[in-house]
């Protein structure tokens, strides 16, 4: 999934500081998965919101809806009729869905209430971990499972380097090595042979390198 | 503010700190009616956006009560609790309001003593804090609506 977390309360404030009608969307998706930006999440900010101003001695208008997907036209549509009842939006989605908001109501002011993080995996309840880099030519089938353009710190496609300690990054002890847990699986699947070949340079233009990438399936257009 | 009645909400375990509560009535052990209790069936089920909405809503202080620790009906509900507690009294300060205004007890079904203890001890804490800022303005906001 795509992680996120919420922005630091003081900057959506400041965001959102010139406006009386706020619309605050949320997002079903891997953000409600990731507990920073689904309904849960939209009514928290919300009361937030709420408790500043009113301290402020203001109050402020805001809408609460949670989308389905930002990232998908037909369901950010279900904004318009909501729109003109906001002065500016709040997203809780990640940049994605913060960007079809942006492009659809052109005349809006959208601002993101969190941070997008990285592509993770879910370790264990409340903590999450960054598993790949979108790289377009996933190495996984050749290092054990182990993605070694997000793992290791230093990307390498050669490791490990000389960093590794007790089989742990150097750049922190809670870091695996990568490299490490590369070599582990391959000894575990008897694919030792793998781990003695080298691999060429990777070629970074797929991952983003060529410039900014889009995905057409003709089939489905 | 000498005679500021703060309104306190409490949300009890139904396991525990409600029980307790009810024993310290059956007692005759008087609290300060200030609290008004709400009865949850575990601490576990008590969020983050129930806090801040009794905030929202004007309450000037506002607890959770659960089992001892180690004792939870639904083996850790009090210890998330906990944790929500922290998350909300870290949220609530970053917005400028004191963080004591919310607050954490662990009791047991027979600790109607305590209760009674804990009770006066908060309301005195919030007494102490004055009115929840939100409220008059609220209250303000609502008489120019009407
Ligand atoms: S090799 Fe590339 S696509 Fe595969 S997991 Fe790593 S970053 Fe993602
Ligand atoms: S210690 Fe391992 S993970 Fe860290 S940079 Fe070196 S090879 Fe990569």
């Amino acid at each position: 999934m795509i992680t996120a977390e919420q922005k630091p309360i003081e900057e959506i404030i400041e965001y959102i500081a010139p406006y009386d009608r706020i619309l605050l969307v949320g997002c079903n998706e891997c953000v409600t998965v990731c507990a920073a930006g689904g309904r849960k999440e939209v009514g928290l900010l919300a009361s937030a919101l709420h408790l500043h101003s009113l301290k402020q001695g203001k109050t402020v208008d805001i809408k609460e809806i949670t989308l389905e997907r930002q990232c998908d036209p037909e369901y950010v549509e279900e904004l318009v009729s909501l729109i003109d009842s906001a002065d500016a939006i709040l997203s809780m989605a990640c940049g994605c869905g913060v960007q079809t908001i942006a492009g659809r109501y052109k005349d809006k002011p959208v601002y993101p209430a969190v941070n997008t993080k990285f592509m993770g995996a879910s370790e264990s309840q409340g903590i999450w971990a960054e598993r790949c880099k979108g790289c377009g030519d996933c190495l996984l089938g050749v290092t054990g499972g182990v993605c070694p353009v997000a793992r290791c710190s230093k990307q390498l496609m050669n490791g490990p380097c000389g960093g590794t300690s007790n089989g742990q990054c150097e750049i922190s002890p809670d870091t695996d090595c990568a490299w490490r847990l590369i070599w582990e699986r391959l000894k575990a699947l008897g694919m030792e042979k793998r781990y003695i070949e080298v691999m060429v340079a990777k070629d970074w233009r797929p991952a983003g390198g060529g410039g900014p990438r889009r995905i057409v399936r003709e089939d489905l257009t | 503010m000498g005679n500021f009645e703060p309104e306190i909400v409490g949300l009890c375990c139904h396991y525990c700190a409600y029980t307790a509560a009810d024993m310290a009535g059956s007692k005759r052990i008087s609290y300060p009616s200030n609290v008004k209790i709400i009865r949850v069936p575990c601490t576990g089920k008590v969020d983050a956006i129930h806090l801040m909405k009794a905030l929202e809503k004007g309450a000037d202080g506002v607890f959770v009560a659960g089992c001892l620790e180690g004792d939870c009906h639904f083996k850790n509900g009090n210890t998330r609790a906990a944790k929500r507690v922290v998350y909300v009294k870290n949220y609530i300060e970053s917005l400028g309001f004191e963080p004591e205004r919310v607050a954490m007890y662990n009791i047991s079904a027979g600790m109607g003593e305590r209760f009674a203890q804990i009770a006066g001890e908060f309301t005195e804490q919030i007494k102490a804090l004055g009115p929840n800022p939100v409220k008059n303005i609220k209250s303000n906001h609502q008489a120019a609506g009407q």
